[in-house]
Order: structure tokens, then C-alpha cells, then sequence
């Protein structure tokens, strides 16, 4: 399953960001917390947390479109981030989930988490234009 | 207000605030600002891209540029430089931004209340009347007094 997906973006790399596990199909993410992320002292920027958040995203949304044997470009259509708490200096994870799978467009839920999975620090709605590859 | 009264200049805080941390490793740098916004420039980096296949800036670094400036035209438009965190923030991309350009982030504080505030604004490529994204969002103070 995992080679089956296409690598992480160059900007998710550059991050620090990997895939930490695979449940169901769908990548985990997570991103270590270094002065990279960093916004006031010892805490995560939003915007660092919003970039995990939706790089989860791609990865579930490529993840699935794999099981069904899809090729696809991907193109961002909006985001909406919701800063539940603030982000403190440790590890980071981050899974998505593909709500609605459409052909031209998905939908899909992102949660952010520290410690607990229960309590997020962060969620996120996206949706996602696919277009044909060979366009 | 005068421009000498204020306490708040974004164009002397960016080396404070963009040379370190996740704002540093964008290079984020100071662009123009007014009596209420504030516009920051994230040049162009090739470790920066989405989509493998395709010479286009990922989302993330324009979400967090767009968070940086918005906070900053908060500070600005408050005149304080005091503790605020995001609530929410949408944005929308209604075009990739062009190869090579640096994207240009501008926000607005419209609204401030004694807990809240309300920023909207837009990203562009070097004419902000063809703009790359828009958002909005809404931060809030952290020691303000828990009413809106």
C-alpha cells in the first residue's frame, strides 16, 4: 500500500514531515517539532500545523484514489482550519479522511493531535479538485 | 493617529519576528503596510513546491504567510504587541501562483473587539488586482476578558 502512493510533496519534506504508520489504508502523519515549525517560543506556528494539516489530507485523498486504481492531478480549492489548541514542542501527528470522493472534487476531514487522539489541537475541512493527468 | 505615535511598526518587528522559527525558514520578509494591513512577501523557493510534476508553490507556505501577515495587521491595527492565537482560518486558491514569482501576502484587521478579531485578505503574484488566494480568519487575544 504505502509505495503505492505518490511521495510527499517537496514543501512536506522540506518540513520534516513523514508517513509514521498506515491504518486501514490511510497514511498517518507526523512532523517532529524543530525551529522549523516554531512560531512564539516552545509552540507550533499556525501555519506549520495548517501545512500538516493538509498535507494529511493529499495523502488520504491519494491513498484513496489509489485503492480505486485513479490517476489524478491534484489542485487545492480551499481550506478551512479550526486552532482547537495551541500547539506545543512535541511530535505533531495527522490523519485525513476522504468524506465525499466525487470526479471532479473531494471532500475531506483533517485532524491534528499531540499526546491524545481524543483531544485534537487542530482540524481542518478541505476540498480538492482532480483533473486528468494527460490534460 | 500619526505614523511617529505608533508603537506597532511592521517593517521594523520582521527581523524580530521572520528571522527565527517557522517564519525564518520561509523567509518571510516585510513588503508595505497602512494604518490597518499589512503585506509580506514569501519569495520564490524551489524545496517550496506542491504537486510532484508541476512548477507550482504548494498551499502551506501561502496558509502561513497568510496567517503571519494576518496576525501582524492585527498588531498593527491594535497598536500592541500582545498575545493572540488563530482561531480559524479559510482560504480559498482560485489560481496557482506563477513559476518563479515571489507570492505576496496582505491582510486587513477590519474589526476589533475587547476578545476578537477579524482579518480578510488575499494573496498575489505581483498585481494584487489578479490575486492567487483570499482568505479570512479570526484570531483571538489570549488575556482578553472571556466576552466578545
Amino acid at each position: 500500500m504505502a509505495q503505492e502512493i505518490e511521495a510527499l510533496t517537496p514543501y512536506a519534506r522540506s518540513l520534516g514531515i513523514t508517513i509514521e504508520s498506515w491504518e486501514e489504508g490511510t497514511p498517518i502523519l507526523s512532523v517532529p517539532f524543530d525551529k522549523m515549525v516554531e512560531g512564539r517560543p516552545e509552540h507550533y506556528h499556525g501555519g506549520a500545523t495548517g501545512g500538516l494539516l493538509e498535507t494529511a489530507g493529499y495523502a488520504a485523498l491519494r491513498a484513496e484514489l489509489g485503492r480505486q486504481g485513479r490517476a489524478a492531478m491534484l489542485k487545492p480549492i480551499n481550506i478551512t482550519v479550526q486552532y482547537l489548541a495551541a500547539g506545543k514542542s512535541r511530535t505533531s501527528h495527522a490523519v485525513g479522511r476522504v468524506t465525499k470522493l466525487g470526479r471532479r472534487s473531494a471532500n475531506i476531514t483533517v485532524e491534528a493531535w499531540q499526546d491524545e487522539r481524543t483531544r485534537p489541537i487542530a482540524t481542518a475541512v478541505m476540498n480538492v479538485l482532480m483533473t486528468d493527468p494527460d490534460d | 493617529m500619526s505614523e511617529d505615535a505608533r508603537k506597532f511598526d511592521p517593517s521594523k518587528a520582521i527581523p524580530f519576528l521572520a528571522g527565527r522559527g517557522h517564519a525564518g525558514w520561509l523567509g518571510l520578509q516585510y513588503s508595505d503596510h497602512g494604518d490597518d494591513w499589512v503585506e509580506l512577501e514569501l519569495p520564490w523557493r524551489e524545496d517550496l513546491l506542491g504537486e510532484e510534476g508541476q512548477r507550482v508553490l504548494a498551499s502551506g507556505p501561502i496558509l502561513s504567510l497568510m496567517d503571519m501577515a494576518s496576525g501582524m495587521a492585527i498588531w498593527r491595527a491594535m497598536d500592541d504587541f500582545s498575545a493572540i492565537a488563530t482561531l480559524d482560518l479559510r482560504v480559498d486558491y482560485v489560481r496557482p501562483a506563477r513559476e518563479g514569482a515571489s507570492v505576496f501576502g496582505r491582510s486587513q484587521c477590519y474589526r476589533l473587539t475587547r476578545s476578537a478579531a477579524f482579518v480578510r485578505g488575499l494573496a498575489h503574484d505581483g498585481d494584487a488586482g489578479d490575486p492567487v488566494a483570499h482568505i479570512q480568519a479570526v484570531f483571538m487575544k489570549i488575556a482578553a476578558a472571556p466576552r466578545l
